[in-house]
């Protein structure tokens, strides 16, 4: 996961948020199908959210955002950058 | 559609109740079919709104109009090339932020729009409330505010979409522009200008729209450039120096940047007072507190799999009924067809082609009702979104997915399913690849069917341990089905993992109007397509095991030894009983002479050479044919061809002991068999499902095929190793 070295708060990938945490998106690395399903969901930097849940194998994960909830797997949030709060 | 009537086409997001819509506004007036050479659902009705009559298209339910799946692709097309009249985007209320992303992409293209804030009732719960007025300002489009479920606001929605249409009838689409910053903003006013110039696609789509879609890298859009003209190159070369601009500059895609420019405009105008929230009643809503049961951790699966269990048993257990009750229908029109024909080849067509036939197709329609309702009330009642999220983890390593865990457990996961409604439940998932190659292995199950099987070579070699035994075999066919998944995704379905990003949208009690309607549209559509297919196919069978017929002589022969056999024991005093039993053997070996000598039969033993090498011979191969048709067959023509008489009710009982008395069917050859029809080709019922769900017969043969050569080649293996241990 590259890291930003010139960012102020300490961003991190999303697989790494606890369950209950609150965050902000800053990044979505990846284009293409995945990349657009990601944004069309509403997932694009600055997008406020909070993770519900994780499925009973830790995945995929559940995340609250724009008042809907929204799952996606694990592999698929590692494109995502995010800064918790 | 015949006369030509005004169109209001139906968009919005999956889990809006754009459905709940379409059935509230049209009634039964409603007809279901497919886009052309995809299994993407077209659904039409007709609605009267004062006295005008409309047509009412409802479009795949979709999050935006790219070019990502095939539900987005026909909604795009049917909006660009048959300009409907007018659009109502069913919007669900409560998450009315992200419903309007589709929205604005609505407006981009310049259609009518007409808001329909559905679900108003369920916002209002959550503590949203909504400005309607002030949104439908801020947009200059008619907003309505509905609650689908109950019909509330149907009839308000109607008439906004027929004034609209009034109003902006012979005027051209006007598409709304909003700004994707500097750097954008100047490459798409050029190329816009350009596209104007050249005419490029203007008959389709609007001039920004086009460039808009180069910038965004849409596949589909660059492929009809390239057929409509000479500026398609041109617009690829600027959307690539833009892109690496992005790149540059901002280290992201134009593809990201229109999509946080297109949030931002929607935020911006939520912001202008559309939405006040009660922030004072922070309550745990009704679905996080179901979910934290639901999906907790360890209950979260023990229930699931009560659910699936339940679902299961309600299939096969209340269809039970129904389903004897057409099997004793069609066996009485049997008989009375019997009674009513002479005896000869039109009364064997009717009777066993024909009857049989129509009784095989209608005999899995309760089946498939049940499954059905349970699946549409899983579907409305959001449950099944959760069954996926939970199993997924565990489907993904075979390249499936977490909703492909219902076709497989009604195609016979728990022994005694049926494949044929398990195909069509692959309908749940929205993923081609994991969703071709569900419908690819679920027919591995243990299927009620193949049960009589099972039984019958279990209780000849392992007597007494029936139970764990078939509870082994069930266990293998969810093996053989989730390793052939792994390895067909590998290969002939190779390609990525589809994105799983999907909403877990709130629970809802669903409507009895939309399970009972969904329920008919899937029954109607099993009968009219699979239905005509298993008929026809049914008659070529009866054919194929009936032709050629025995020759004369051969007839004569079986008549004079009735003849001789019948005075014999009259003449010895023997009783009518005795004399029926003594002629019913000479039948039963007719029977074996005359299926011996049909096309199945010289088939089955031409194959023998072949079909040795798993240990299976002539009577075994013909039985299998006749298990294509379907595979309650299998025992009966086995029974046909060891001269036990066709029909018989102890035809098994009698097998048994045959088989058991067979030096020939040693312990091998009995485990060849078994893992031979476990996985051999699906029965034809099970091919036209597969065929109606994947819109191609091309997978439908590979089905056949493909299963056929993997349990020949396992069936081989075990009977050589057993035979050489």
């Amino acid at each position: 996961m590259p890291q930003e070295p010139s960012s102020p708060t300490a961003v991190i990938g999303l697989r790494q948020m606890r369950i209950g945490q609150q965050g902000r998106i800053v990044r979505v690395e990846t284009g293409g199908e995945l990349g657009r399903r990601i944004r069309d969901m509403g997932l694009v930097p600055g997008t406020e959210f909070t993770v519900v849940g994780r499925a009973p194998l830790k995945d995929p994960v559940a995340l609250r955002l724009r008042d809907f909830t929204l799952t996606l797997r694990n592999n698929e949030a590692d494109h995502i950058v995010v800064e918790p709060f | 559609m015949n006369t030509p009537c005004p169109v209001i086409a139906l968009a919005g997001n999956p889990n809006a109740g754009k459905t709940t819509f379409f059935n509230a506004a049209t009634g039964s007036h409603q007809h279901v079919g497919n886009y052309p050479g995809i299994t993407v659902e077209k659904k039409e009705g007709r609605v009267l709104v004062g006295d005008r009559e409309f047509a009412v298209v409802d479009l795949p339910g979709t999050y935006s109009l790219t070019a990502y799946s095939n539900e987005e692709l026909v909604a795009r097309d049917f909006l660009a090339r048959q300009r409907p009249d007018v659009v109502l985007d069913v919007i669900n209320a409560g998450a009315l932020e992200r419903n309007l992303y589709l929205a604005v992409q609505l407006f981009e293209l310049g259609a009518p729009v007409v808001l329909v804030l559905n679900m108003m009732d369920e916002a209002a719960k959550k503590g949203l409330h909504i400005d309607v007025r002030r949104l439908a300002t801020l947009l200059g489009a008619p907003t309505v505010a509905v609650v689908a479920r109950t019909g509330q606001g149907i009839e308000a929605a109607l008439q906004a979409g027929a004034d609209l249409a009034r109003e902006r009838a012979g005027e051209p689409w006007m598409p709304l522009h909003i700004s994707y910053g500097p750097d954008l903003d100047e490459a798409l006013a050029d190329m816009s200008r350009a596209i104007e110039a050249a005419g490029f696609l203007t008959d389709q789509y609007p001039a920004r729209w086009t460039a808009l879609k180069y910038l965004e890298g849409d596949e589909d859009i660059l492929a009809r450039g390239q057929a409509a003209g000479a500026l398609a190159a041109e617009l690829e070369a600027k959307a690539a120096r833009v892109a690496e601009h992005c790149q540059a500059t901002l280290k992201t895609y134009p593809e990201a940047i229109i999509a946080d420019y297109r949030y931002g405009f929607i935020a911006s105008l939520l912001k202008q007072g559309v939405i006040v929230r009660d922030t004072l009643r922070q309550r745990l809503d009704v679905t996080d507190r179901l979910d934290k049961v639901l999906t907790h951790r360890f209950l979260g699966p023990l229930l699931m799999v009560g659910v699936l269990y339940v679902v299961y048993q309600i299939t096969f257990v209340v269809g039970d009924a129904p389903r004897r009750g057409m099997e004793a229908l069609f066996a009485w029109m049997g008989t009375t067809a019997e009674a009513l024909i002479p005896p000869g080849l039109l009364r064997s067509l009717i009777v066993s082609g024909v009857i049989d036939g129509i009784g095989g197709v209608l005999g899995f329609v309760p089946l498939i009702m049940l499954i059905f309702f349970q699946i549409a009330f899983l579907e409305d009642s959001g449950y099944m979104a959760r069954v996926a999220y939970m199993l997924d983890r565990v489907f993904r390593i075979f390249g499936l997915h977490g909703c492909s865990v219902m076709p497989f457990v009604i195609s016979g996961g728990i022994g005694g399913g049926c494949a044929v409604p398990g195909v069509m439940a692959s309908r749940t998932l929205r993923s081609p690849r994991e969703k071709l190659a569900t419908m690819l292995t679920a027919p591995f199950m243990t299927c009620g069917a193949k049960l009589p099987v099972f039984l019958l070579l279990v209780g000849v070699f392992f007597p007494n341990r029936e139970a764990p035994v078939l509870f082994g075999i069930t266990l293998a066919g969810w093996v053989a089905a989730l390793l052939v998944a792994r390895l067909l995704r590998s290969t002939v379905i190779a390609g990525p993992a589809t994105p799983f990003v999907m909403e877990l949208p709130p629970y809802r009690l669903p409507t009895m109007r939309g399970l009972v309607i969904h329920t008919w549209e899937r029954t109607w559509q099993y009968i009219k397509k699979a239905g005509t297919v298993i008929l026809a196919i049914s008659v070529l069978l009866w054919a194929a095991m009936t032709f050629p017929l025995l020759d004369a002589a051969s007839v004569a022969r079986f008549d004079q030894a009735r003849a001789q056999e019948h005075a014999r024991l009259a003449a010895a005093g023997a009783d009518t009983a005795a004399i029926a039993k003594a002629i019913a053997a000479i039948d039963a070996a007719q029977g074996a002479a005359s299926l011996r000598h049909s096309l199945a039969g010289r088939f089955g033993v031409a194959l023998e050479p072949v079909s040795r090498l798993a240990g299976l011979e002539w009577r075994m191969n013909i039985a299998l044919v006749g298990g294509v048709a379907a595979k309650e067959v299998i025992v009966s023509t086995l029974g046909t061809s060891y001269s036990l008489g066709a029909g018989a009710d102890d035809a098994t009982f009698s097998l048994h002991q045959a088989l058991a008395s067979d030096p020939a069917w040693t312990l091998p050859r009995g485990l060849a068999v078994l893992v031979f029809v476990l996985l051999y080709s699906p029965c034809f019922a099970t091919v036209a499902a597969i065929r109606q769900e994947s819109g191609t017969w091309r997978w439908a043969a590979f089905s056949m095929i493909f299963d056929t050569a993997l349990a020949f080649l396992l069936a081989v293996a075990v009977f050589q190793l057993g035979s050489h241990l």
